[in-house]
């Protein structure tokens, strides 16, 4: 009688890029997901096309004032005689693009105000969140009372203190925006932390005498990097908001580069002479964090059915 | 046996699929069978095999995506296929029942149970409320539940798990249905507790008019509770006997190769060897063309790689899907080459060091009267002020054995007696509270943190659940190849050649070393769980339950393989299951575990033969043995595990002993003072107070054991 060989047939172990691809094609699996990312990426196209050109200068009064929109001015002009359109497009770098460093020299750093302010609360929250959840006890207590502390103001009275504490400026806004953020990552990334460390895993890792910080950063972080970037993503969208709402209340990202807040704020004033001006800088907030939104909530969709 | 001439439920060449993303899979082809009256039809087959799904596709459970695509399922003459919602629905609750895995989960927590099954009777049959509950008690106490008319008012965490399934049993039967469907029934439950259900199903088929389809994937739970048997494979039946029939004589070789592969209770290693089915289950979408057995056959031919088998009938009634059965002598099957050659070595290594619990004389491991107890917080306000009294789990009481270099240790008992705690406090995944340990030379009674990196090294643990035993966010080779970085054990340079060496020996290809643990099967998982354990070169190796979450065909070669690795580097394991076969198999000294204390311990053939503990007695006569035809003693423990929170005083199993009546005075002595450890020769001790020449003379649980 013959005997089957023992061998077993396996398929050739993918590839680097065919991994990136697997990624990406889970975002076009949720038509959510497709739409929302579709927005986010004409934004940014849009901005980045706004470091180069614009239809015109953002900042100067090239203009009649208070425009309704027609072909010179697709978008209008505001009270000022400024090109809507071309400080909509510039509008988009402070929030996404670029963040202006203190000092009179005007130097830039790449990554919007509200990226920025995302990842400051995602590396202060994720930290804070792995020592809570993995260690427990007293550091649990701690590190989660503080946090609630901070939970418990509200958040435009946090803003308000921290901007009028240090002065106007990006990064300013940056740190509020991390302080406001970094409870909220920190509750989910305990949350993750609590359930992953009661997995097999993380016990091999300590039977191996592996060092705390190595089981936190490298065992259990990497596996709630799913859920993290979703809840991240959602909070760029908010960070959009908070910055429109401290352009509003006029402390919000100095002049003079445009931003969809203080552009708001503006065209608020003359908003019985001249209605338009509000509508195209609300549309672009609003729809930037509606993009925001549908993308991260059909990636979380997408991810929930592939962990199943 | 005499049928009557229609069945309660017949299926013919069912075909189940499911839509999913880009296409649908169809889990189930080709099933046909039918349940008589008064019969009790297993299905058996290993996980994925679309057992569950046949039962769903009767009760239309199949969720938003699955649909039943060809075939039908007559129930009682109607086609159940194509019937709307609302009928099926009205059928489900009335002429069909179901049981499932988890008792827990089948009973709303909220609910008081007696309103539960009254809901059954009002709902369906139009009863008004006193009556329901009279029938609900009756039946409650026609499924053995003690304290019937209490039950009722309680709520379902507030019985034990086997008192559970009992509850969903009786509500399933309350309305009479003709046909009852359960899913693994006992899987969840732990052997003693599983026994006694299953007296209760061999019971109801006897008594109620009932036809019963029963989905296991323990052939022992087959050959105890039902008359017909169907194997499925990969979404189609294979085969299908009398129960007496698959056992005696399997046609299909993969029956054939299921049967070869489980452990037989009694067998060890040194005396007979597992044989794992090579491969693994084909996925749905990538089934061959022919027989969907032919890949993993031994017998395979061209004309089974070509056409697929149809399901035949041969004489007495027996039908198999295969195209040469008849030409297949299981007596003359060869095992492969490299498991033969590797029960010889192992048959030669035994010969050589008998008795086997002194082979290699010098223990590795010693335990004195360690003791490892949780404190627990009351809730009262003393409690919360720390004025009340301390209040201990006893979770691992005054354990003392002694482990020799290059032997296994199993350890077996119910869940919750603490086996998982004592290797957590070896491996020094929790501290021990008092007692003294020794591994070598170090002291083992600290935790991790306490103890330096050359000892670390030397204790390594395999786990039990495959699918948390990886970190999915690392390939295999990175996650095999951290402990020889972390402990130095191999120059950096020299890790990837290490780590496909090891992988090699655990029969994975180096094709393996860039997989993520989400593209390898359970089987697979495992074996690199193992690997990383032996990454380190560690002299003891504590596995906990590594098999227990397997399919029969894959445990078994990981088994072999667990041998494999002691055979060549001399690893001396520690090595919990639950399955009493498995352990006889695997271990060379056994040690039984009730309620944190262990209360027999010795050579591994010593223990399953009397003089036993009455404890080790009750478990063994509640193991399922896959042979119908072997007789076992009925000894069925009452009542549940008590709290280890307050353990019963003197010996700890006197509540349940069934044999503490053989001391004078109803064995008053148990309940006061601890017993003794009674010397039984050879190492092996027992934790009685009943003298050892009444131990010995108990008749043996399975006779098959005392002549083997």
């Amino acid at each position: 009688m013959t005997v089957a060989p023992q061998t077993i047939d396996v398929p050739p172990s993918p590839s680097r890029w065919s991994r990136a691809w697997d990624n990406l094609s889970l975002v076009f699996a949720s038509r959510i997901a497709t739409v929302g990312l579709v927005i986010v990426l004409l934004w940014l196209v849009l901005g980045i096309v706004s470091l180069f050109w614009t239809p015109y200068p953002p900042n100067s009064s090239l203009f009649t004032q208070n425009l309704m929109p027609n072909s010179t001015n697709w978008l209008g002009t505001d009270h000022l005689g400024r090109d809507i359109l071309s400080r909509l497009m510039a509008g988009t770098q402070v929030v996404l693009l670029k963040t202006r460093l203190p000092g009179e020299n005007g130097w830039v750093i790449p990554g919007g105000v509200a990226v920025w302010g995302v990842i400051g609360a995602l590396f202060f929250g994720s930290v804070l969140g792995l020592n809570a959840g993995y260690r427990g006890g007293w550091w649990d207590q701690i590190i989660m009372q503080v946090l609630d502390a901070l939970v418990a103001f509200p958040a435009i009275v946090l803003y308000l203190v921290i901007i009028t504490a240090f002065e106007q400026g990006d990064l300013v806004v940056v740190f509020a925006i991390t302080v406001t953020g970094t409870p909220g990552i920190a509750r989910l990334v305990r949350s993750l932390a609590l359930d992953i460390k009661t997995r097999d895993y993380i016990r091999a890792a300590e039977t191996r005498g592996e060092s705390p910080s190595y089981i936190m950063f490298r065992e259990i972080l990497p596996n709630a990097r799913g859920p993290v970037l979703v809840d991240a993503t959602l909070r760029v969208g908010y960070a959009i908001f908070a910055i429109g709402t401290l352009g509003f209340l006029g402390i919000g990202l100095p002049p003079p580069d445009p931003d969809w807040g203080s552009m708001v704020n503006d065209a608020r004033r003359f908003i019985f002479v001249f209605s338009w001006g509000v509508i195209p800088p609300s549309v672009a907030i609003a729809s930037l964090v509606i993009g925001l939104n549908l993308f991260a909530d059909g990636m979380r969709e997408e991810l929930g059915r592939y962990q199943k | 046996m005499t049928q009557p001439s229609a069945p309660i439920l017949k299926v013919e060449n069912l075909a189940v699929a499911y839509k999913v993303r880009g296409g649908e899979i169809e889990a189930v082809q080709n099933v046909s069978f039918d349940i008589h009256r008064g019969d009790s039809h297993g299905i058996v087959g290993e996980s994925g095999c679309g057992k569950s799904t046949v039962a769903w596709a009767i009760v239309n459970f199949l969720g938003a995506n699955g649909y039943v695509k060809r075939g039908s399922i007559k129930f009682l003459g109607q086609d159940l296929v194509g019937k709307s919602p609302e009928e099926l629905r009205r059928l489900r609750g009335d002429q069909i029942a179901m049981v499932f895995q988890d008792p827990m989960q089948a009973l709303n927590p909220s609910m008081r149970l007696g309103d539960q099954m009254k809901e059954v009777l009002t709902v369906h049959r139009g009863i008004s409320e006193s009556e329901a509950e009279d029938r609900c008690v009756d039946m409650l106490q026609r499924v053995y539940m003690p304290d019937a008319a209490n039950v009722m008012r309680r709520y379902p965490h507030q019985i034990s798990g086997g008192q559970q399934q009992r509850v969903v049993i009786a509500m399933a039967l309350l309305n009479n249905p003709a046909l009852l469907i359960m899913d693994e029934p006992t899987t969840a439950l732990d052997v003693t507790v599983e026994a006694a259900v299953l007296d209760l199903i061999a019971e109801l088929r006897r008594e109620f008019d009932t036809a019963i389809m029963y989905i296991t994937h323990n052939l022992g739970v087959v050959a105890r509770v039902c008359s017909q048997v169907g194997v499925m494979y990969a979404g189609e039946m294979v085969e299908r006997a009398s129960v007496e029939r698959i056992f005696a004589q399997p046609q299909h070789p993969y029956t054939q190769g299921l049967i070869r592969c489980i452990p037989t209770l009694g067998e060890d290693k040194a005396s007979s060897a597992l044989y794992p089915i090579p491969g693994r289950v084909p996925p749905p979408n990538a089934r061959p063309a022919g027989c969907i057995y032919a890949p993993r056959c031994d017998y395979a031919q061209q004309r089974c790689r070509d056409e697929r088998p149809a399901l035949r009938l041969l004489a007495d009634g027996v039908q198999v899907r295969c195209h040469f059965t008849e030409e297949i002598d299981p007596g003359q099957w060869t095992p492969p080459e490299e498991v033969e050659e590797m029960v010889e070595t192992v048959n030669g290594q035994a010969d050589a060091a008998t008795p086997a619990s002194t082979n290699n004389g010098k223990p590795i491991l010693e335990l004195h009267d360690l003791r490892k107890y949780y404190p627990v917080t009351g809730g009262s306000l003393r409690d919360v002020l720390g004025l009340g009294e301390k209040r201990f789990v006893k979770a691992v009481e005054g354990a003392t054995f002694s482990v020799p270099k290059g032997s296994t240790l199993g350890i077996v008992g119910e869940s919750g007696c603490g086996k998982s705690t004592l290797i957590k406090t070896i491996i020094g995944l929790e501290d021990s509270t008092s007692g003294q340990a020794r591994f070598m030379s170090f002291d083992i009674t600290e935790g991790l943190s306490e103890r330096n990196m050359a000892l670390i090294k030397e204790l390594q643990m395999v786990f039990q659940n495959p699918d948390s035993t990886m970190n999915p966010s690392y390939t295999v080779g990175q996650q095999i190849g951290r402990p020889m970085v972390r402990f130095g054990t191999v120059p950096r340079s020299q890790v990837r050649d290490e780590v496909i060496k090891l992988l090699q020996s655990m029969r994975l290809g180096a094709n393996y070393y860039d997989r993520l643990p989400r593209q390898l099967s359970g089987g697979e998982k495992q074996r690199v769980g193992i690997a990383r354990a032996l990454a380190s070169r560690p002299d003891l190796i504590l596995c906990d339950e590594p098999v227990s979450a397997l399919d029969v065909s894959v445990q078994a070669a990981i088994l072999n393989l667990l041998l494999d690795v002691q055979r060549e580097q001399n690893t001396t394991m520690l090595f919990i299951a639950h399955d009493l076969s498995v352990v006889r198999f695997f271990s060379d000294n056994v040690a039984v575990m009730y309620l944190g204390q262990i209360m027999e311990i010795g050579p591994a053939d010593a223990i399953y033969r009397p003089p036993y503990h009455p404890y080790t007695e009750a478990l063994l006569s509640a193991v399922p043995i896959p042979d119908p035809t072997v007789k076992q003693k009925q000894i069925r423990l009452e009542g549940s595990v008590p709290s280890a929170v307050d353990p019963p005083s003197g010996c700890r199993f006197h509540t349940r002993c069934p044999r503490r009546k053989l001391l004078p005075d109803d064995g008053a002595i148990c309940t006061r003072e601890t017993p003794p450890w009674q010397e039984a020769g050879d190492g092996h001790r027992i934790f009685c107070h009943l003298p050892l020449e009444t131990l010995a003379s108990f008749d043996p649980v399975v006779e098959s054991l005392a002549t083997h």
